[in-house]
């Protein structure tokens, strides 16, 4: 990975946090926020809308670490796309105006318990990895350029990978979708 | 000091065009379909040809009474417009007008931005077919969903080939790279990818989420003084944004004779050649049916929209 990344000098600390800093610390609280309701919302659709402010935030937080290809991409695949499939989904089966009493499955603190146990991996995961990592905003280290040449030089081969992946999912969403002709 | 005041500038100049141009893309189109129609359209309002008509328009609409159904979801049904309309006002903010700097804020990934937001502003649609809580406005919702996501695909694909010719996402870069003969080399893609703007736009003859004679008026059907407005404006901002995107990724924008100094000139023939294009095509074409529709997508844009890529690669190993 060539991100920009100096060690931990003395110049930094976590008091006294710069501009960037701090919005990207409220943005992220209000992504937090968006998710929370998204999960705990009583209405579908509104969970749904939720899920579009959740996943805008996000690409907001990519704009402020200068990854600004990676946040036109999460806007024009999560919102654009995956949110539209799903509302496109609920409109087809059930999207009552109102609250949906049965839309609870009953395993809530069985959720509750999974998406903890994920969010401490995935930070103890972060916190470990990137320790004393400052990202330098000053030199943009997210363009399109930088992501290309790290994506096709360094990670071509997972890269790949995943696109067979994706593409058997497409072959096998088709067989399972296709119905056969029946005789009559 | 004077990075603040340019870009407060830039902001304003944007928001400008923003108002101004689709109102007279509407004036427009009021006039050319009434004259293809054997009609004189509007000729009263403002005394020489009608041509304050679209104000008197804004004007009555700011009177109505903004009603809110009964049964309908308040807060969503009165978000929907400003999601619909603001993703356009976004995108023209990374559309350049000329060279150099004549532009609101030059984008890394330019490209990617304005198709980004372009797809965002579905969103308002959506919500507007649900909160509704009416069963015409849900079907409207519905189809807009499903065309979208059947004409999204070869939109993308036939900015990509661009993108590829030029070997940037900018859409500066894109017009740095450009040469006359990309036109002929691109003229598939630019086919694939202005239809599928009008798709997007639900433009006739791709309107059938908003078909009169089957549901009303789709979505927005319950929808009453400014908000109305506030979708029609959006349709005519999405005119603009198509066609001045379709003139700089397909036409050369402002390229042209003399362009340092005319450029935005040329690229403002170009834009509204296009946007005549597109009430032309309205007036010509009835509209299709829903599987046509689909039809259409999958089985003829998306397989030109991939030959297209396929010539746009062979093409650049064989040059470079």
């Amino acid at each position: 990975m060539n991100l920009a990344a100096v060690p931990l000098d003395s110049t930094r600390g976590f008091l006294s946090p710069s501009g960037v800093e701090i919005v990207f610390v409220l943005v992220g609280l209000g992504v937090l926020g968006a998710a929370l309701l998204t999960v705990t919302t009583k209405q579908l659709v509104h969970a749904a809308l939720w899920l579009v402010v959740a996943l805008g935030g996000l690409a907001i937080e990519y704009l402020l670490l200068t990854a600004e290809f990676i946040a036109w991409v999460q806007v024009l695949i999560y919102v654009g796309a995956v949110v539209v499939l799903v509302l496109f989904g609920l409109m087809l089966t059930r999207a009552p105006i109102g609250a949906s009493p049965d839309a609870d499955s009953g395993n809530r603190w069985v959720a509750l318990g999974v998406a903890l146990a994920a969010a401490a991996t995935l930070v103890t995961l972060v916190v470990d990895a990137f320790r004393s990592t400052w990202i330098d905003l000053g030199t943009v280290a997210g363009s399109t350029k930088a992501n290309g040449v790290t994506l096709f030089r360094y990670w071509v081969l997972p890269f790949e990978a995943l696109s067979v992946l994706l593409l058997a999912a497409l072959v096998g969403a088709i067989v399972l979708s296709r119905r056969e002709k029946k005789e009559p | 000091m004077t990075t603040t005041l340019d870009a407060l500038v830039r902001c304003i100049a944007v928001l400008l065009v923003f108002l101004v141009f689709p109102l007279v893309i509407g004036q427009t189109e009021h006039k050319v379909m009434a004259h293809m129609q054997g009609r004189l359209g509007p000729m009263y309002a403002g005394g020489f040809h009608g041509w304050a008509q679209l104000v008197a328009d804004g004007v009555k609409f700011a009177q109505k009474e903004d009603v809110v159904p009964a049964g309908a979801d308040r807060k969503i049904f009165q978000l929907a417009p400003a999601v619909a309309l603001l993703p356009y006002l976004l995108a023209l903010v990374a559309i350049p007008l000329g060279p150099g700097d004549l532009l609101g804020q030059s984008l890394d990934a330019g490209l990617f931005f304005v198709l980004a937001v372009m797809g965002v502003g579905v969103l308002g649609s959506l919500m507007a077919g649900w909160a509704s809580a009416n069963k015409f406005s849900l079907l409207g919702g519905i189809r807009t969903a499903a065309q979208l996501m059947a004409y999204e695909l070869p939109m993308l694909l036939a900015a990509a080939s661009v993108a590829m010719a030029a070997g940037t996402v900018s859409l500066t870069g894109i017009l740095g790279a450009f040469h006359w003969w990309w036109v002929p080399w691109q003229i598939v893609g630019g086919f694939v990818f202005f239809v599928s703007g009008l798709a997007e736009l639900q433009r006739p003859p791709f309107d059938m989420p908003v078909a009169d004679s089957e549901i009303i008026f789709g979505a927005y059907t319950e929808y009453t003084g400014l908000r109305f407005a506030l979708f029609l404006l959006s349709e005519y901002a999405g005119i603009l944004v198509v066609s001045a995107l379709t003139a700089v990724l397909f036409l050369g924008g402002w390229h042209g004779p003399m362009a340092d100094g005319l450029g935005w000139l040329w690229m403002l023939l170009k834009t509204f050649a296009l946007a005549f294009l597109v009430i032309w095509i309205r007036v010509t074409y009835p509209r299709l049916r829903e599987d046509q529709l689909m039809r259409f997508a999958w089985t003829v844009l998306i397989p030109l929209s991939l030959a297209q890529l396929a010539l746009t690669g062979i093409v650049k190993v064989v040059i470079s």
